[in-house]
């Protein structure tokens, strides 16, 4: 197998490879080290991947203001479990259906699905349709519904698994001793998809955790911020402060109201911590999603 | 009648996914008709009066509508060719690295970008390029260059904005190519080794060739959505600076800001239904071409 010039190549892929992945990762590292230094060395010497002093001021300040950053928390996990539950819910059931072979408007409820995924009615319409017409401004469901609950590619890939995975005389047959369908679903149809159901979930759950586009659109009461909001809305006032700095309006209020620098890598430390820390164990179900979504679409 | 019946629990099981469609997805399309209407909010919707093209005309005229267009378009094809450069490379480097360990690692690393948001991406882009405190200006600081301020200055955005998209997508698209590559049967690779063929010659001859149409399915795709951006890239991550306009103005922030901040409903919504019609054009005719070309790989 070893040949001339191999060896070569392998250290030439190796060293492009650690650089790629090092320049990934600096980022993040810059980020973490920023939350850990003291605040004053940031407004002096910027931020440093060697900070002259450590501190765990920022985490002491979330800890003792953790009312508004906790009570972010909460509405991110509890809008992402909910969205996952039902979005992975309503999906599946769709997908089910439209996995069986034939039934009369089978062709009608796919074309439905389809027709989405090359047309829509954009943001405006969607904006006045959820404020003006189901009254969601900020309610938690301007978390939940808008978007993010179920999408016709995700449809789509666990139909196809189903498809291939799930063999028809199975299902059939458990009908003919008797089952419902629901209980076809329950019992035999979720635990043998359970590969694309985990897959899926990650995804939407991602969405929903990640999410602050509903925030900016439907959200302005402080107390439905999520975490990813809260840290979009500390980024915009310092962009105003910025515009504004040379007028004569009084900022000391909203001045006030920023956190500091080390504060705000904190926060966004704890937005994706629960990421980084579930991340490696469920890596394999993302990249088999991956590839799933590449191969059919 | 009676096989009607046996069906019911099917239609039971599509009724929610059918109705969340319906309201999510296609009641907002008749709303599109709030582009041809004068938006009267105390007449409502549908009593507005009718403006007919107005709303478009008016939009045409402004400098906007080009340089939304071609910032939608431009972005969107440098991060194509970028993009595919960069997820390719990076696929086939890892395919060829023998060390499983290695790969799973540098794999597990480039994907992180891909899970996080874009308002994450803002704050790390932050820490670099701020303007008194960035850490880049401090680099530059050492080195005795004056210091930039990036937040103000367009001419860097256009290669910032590339690079970042690079960054977030690489991994998730070299997923892809990677999957693709990792089917190519290995006795090719065999036979080219027992011929003594150089890893660069395997790679041009076999390799790049045989993941052509995995190459050309995504880059229809994306050519499909050419026509939408990513609002978090362009508006959080330049922190919707007002120096950057020029170069940071897409479709989409376009319309959020009509929306939102000026209240300029006719201007956004028909700026959003040009997107959505043109995009409706492209992604069709991108399909159409991936069904020639491969019938396994379309979207529909």
């Amino acid at each position: 197998m070893a040949k001339k010039g191999d060896r070569g190549f392998q250290i030439l892929a190796n060293a492009i490879m650690t650089v790629v992945s090092v320049s990934t990762v600096l980022p993040f590292i810059l980020l973490i080290i920023a939350s850990f230094t003291k605040d004053t060395d940031i407004t002096l010497y910027g931020y440093s991947f060697f900070p002259k002093h450590w501190s765990l001021d920022a985490y002491n300040y979330i800890y003792k203001e953790k009312d508004q950053i906790f009570n972010a928390y909460l509405i991110t996990v509890i809008v992402t479990a909910v969205g996952t539950t039902i979005g992975l819910m309503i999906s599946v059931l769709y997908a089910y259906a439209l996995s069986k072979p034939r039934f009369p408007g089978k062709k009608f409820f796919s074309v439905f699905l389809i027709i989405t995924m090359l047309f829509n009615g954009g943001l405006v319409p969607t904006y006045f349709m959820y404020t003006q017409i189901f009254h969601i401004k900020n309610t938690i469901f301007a978390l939940i519904i808008p978007s993010l609950l179920m999408n016709a590619f995700n449809v789509i890939l666990i139909r196809s698994y189903l498809q291939n995975n799930i063999p028809q005389a199975l299902t059939e047959s458990a009908f003919i001793d008797g089952a419902s369908e629901y209980q076809i679903v329950w019992k035999i149809v979720f635990p043998m998809a359970k590969p694309i159901v985990a897959t899926i979930g990650l995804f939407i759950g991602l969405a929903y955790w990640n999410d602050w586009m509903n925030g900016l659109y439907y959200i302005t009461n402080a107390k439905l911020f999520s975490v990813q909001q809260l840290l979009a809305n500390m980024m915009r006032n310092i962009e105003y402060l910025s515009k504004n700095a040379n007028t004569n309006i009084n900022l000391s209020n909203i001045a006030n109201s920023i956190p500091k620098a080390s504060v705000r890598m904190a926060i966004a430390v704890i937005g994706i911590l629960p990421i980084l820390i579930v991340y490696p164990f469920v890596q394999k179900y993302f990249v088999k999603g991956i590839s799933l979504g590449a191969v059919k679409g | 009648m009676k096989t009607i019946k046996k069906y019911i629990p099917l239609y039971i099981m599509l009724l929610p996914g059918f109705l969340y469609l319906l309201v999510n997805n296609y009641l907002p399309m008749f709303g599109i008709i709030i582009a041809f209407k004068n938006m009267n909010f105390a007449k409502g919707l549908l009593k507005s009066d009718w403006v007919g093209f107005a709303n478009f005309k008016y939009l045409f005229t402004t400098p906007d509508a080009f340089r939304i267009t071609r910032n939608t378009i431009g972005y969107n094809a440098a991060f194509i060719v970028v993009g595919l450069i960069v997820s390719v490379t990076i696929a086939i480097l890892l395919s060829e690295i023998r060390s499983k360990i290695c790969v799973r690692v540098y794999q597990t690393v480039i994907m992180l970008p891909f899970m996080i948001s874009m308002v994450i991406v803002s704050y790390l882009a932050y820490a670099f390029l701020a303007g008194d405190t960035g850490f880049i200006n401090g680099v530059l600081k050492v080195l005795h260059i004056e210091k930039i301020s990036w937040y103000n200055e367009p001419k860097y955005w256009p290669f910032i904005l590339i690079f970042i998209n690079s960054w977030k997508g690489a991994g998730y698209n070299s997923v892809i190519y990677l999957a693709s590559i990792l089917g190519i049967d290995p006795e090719l690779y065999e036979a080219a080794s027992i011929d003594g063929i150089s890893k660069m010659k395997e790679i041009r001859y076999i390799t790049l060739p045989l993941i052509k149409p995995t190459i050309i399915t995504m880059v229809l795709l994306s050519i499909g959505r050419i026509f939408y951006s990513d609002f978090g890239l362009f508006y959080q991550v330049p922190m919707n600076s007002g120096a950057l306009i020029d170069v940071t103005n897409t479709i989409d922030t376009y319309v959020y800001r009509g929306l939102m901040t000026l209240g300029n409903i006719g201007m956004s919504s028909a700026a959003g239904v040009y997107q959505s019609f043109v995009g409706f054009i492209l992604v069709i005719i991108a399909n159409w071409i991936t069904k020639r070309y491969s019938s396994e790989n379309t979207l529909f």
